[in-house]
């Protein structure tokens, strides 16, 4: 009884500060959607014990609590896998942003270059980005 | 407006670039020089813009393929007609430049390598990890291409605009261009062709620099197969 009350606590305290987080726009909200989810679903599995115990059955488990770990692992494994893909968009995006200062560096420097034509520029290298 | 720049990526190479500019300056006159800086430490800009070329200067360092980038994109920006490229470090002589821009013509290719193997003659000795992992990339990229290709890795290019502009796109790496590259140019109906050329054994840096061959290796070879996975798509900007 006592781990199914600090279960709860736990992902009680959790959502409260997910949801603190995006109030003071420190999250946005796209990211907490999975932390919520997972909150919920915690909040859920405590609550209604048996559901845990049929869910262990399911997958093959012995102990109700390794359930609990097997979701918190699926749910860290995408969070993470969440991040790289984020950090891969990100990195593009810094690519392009700093190779475009350069661009505009040089522009500036040379007016005779800079004229109507080039600053129209027409962007045509960059056709879906 | 002039039809030929010569784009130079150069990370740290204030000791060569000067008399890279000036080599090139000497085979091609006519050619504008664009210097791609990538966020040196030394005085590879001030270095460059002595020796008489145009400097793009990158605020940090992205990587050899994405400064190239850069200096696609101000080419494909400012019109040029042709481009070439070469490495800062001294490795790829500028007079092969001028063949190539005319194998260009000549084949009606899109896309001129400069080859270290094709010549067979063994000038060239790279590492025995280089080695193994060129071979083997040349391999398959000869054989997805139905085309022998012998230097995959090579640095030294000339090309027409379409391929730069093709280059501009997401499609680029910002590390290194490899076989894959390749193969994705000959999926997208660009032509490509190698003469041989010389290189000389360079600083010591190889182009693949603070690469782990293991990395490498790993990263050809995704590469390569999601290049096959991808959907065949024919660059319409061609021509």
């Amino acid at each position: 009884m006592q781990i199914r009350l600090i279960t709860i606590a736990g992902a009680v305290v959790i959502l409260m500060l997910i949801i603190e987080l995006v109030r003071r726009r420190k999250l946005k909200e796209e990211y907490s959607l999975l932390w919520v989810f997972t909150a919920g679903i915690i909040v859920v599995l405590s609550i209604w014990y048996s559901l845990l115990v049929k869910l262990t059955h399911l997958i093959g488990g012995t102990v109700p609590s390794s359930t609990l770990f097997f979701f918190g692992l699926i749910f860290v494994t995408s969070l993470l896998l969440h991040f790289s893909v984020r950090i891969s968009l990100l990195e593009r995006r810094i690519t392009s942003l700093v190779q475009e200062i350069g661009l505009l560096t040089l522009t500036s420097q040379e007016p005779e270059v800079n004229n109507a034509e080039s600053s129209r520029s027409d962007r045509s290298d960059q056709p879906d980005s | 407006m002039n039809r030929h720049i010569i784009v130079i990526p150069a990370f740290n190479e204030g000791a060569h670039v000067g008399s890279v500019v000036a080599g090139v300056r000497e085979v091609l006159p006519e050619a504008d020089i664009l210097v791609v800086d990538d966020g040196s430490s030394d005085e590879t800009s001030k270095e460059a813009a002595q020796a008489g070329a145009r400097v793009l200067c990158l605020p940090v360092n992205l990587g050899y393929g994405a400064a190239l980038q850069a200096g696609y994109k101000w080419a494909v920006r400012q019109r040029y007609m042709l481009l070439g490229q070469l490495d800062a470090d001294g490795q790829h002589s500028p007079e092969h430049l001028p063949r190539m821009f005319e194998t260009l013509d000549r084949e009606e290719a899109d896309v001129v390598i400069g080859s270290r193997f094709l010549d067979g003659d063994g000038h060239y000795r790279p590492s025995v990890a280089r080695k193994v992992g060129i071979a083997l990339f040349s391999r398959v990229a000869t054989m997805v291409m139905r085309q022998r290709i012998t230097d995959p890795t090579s640095g030294l290019q000339v090309m027409r605009m379409p391929v730069a502009r093709f280059f501009c796109t997401e499609v680029y790496p910002s590390d290194y261009p490899d076989a894959d590259i390749l193969i994705l140019l000959h999926r997208s109906g660009f032509r490509i062709h190698e003469v041989a050329v010389q290189m000389s054994q360079s600083s010591g840096k190889s182009m693949h620099r603070g690469h782990h061959s293991l990395y490498y290796m790993y990263k050809m070879w995704l590469s390569i197969l999601v290049t096959l996975l991808r959907r065949r798509h024919i660059f319409e900007a061609r021509s």
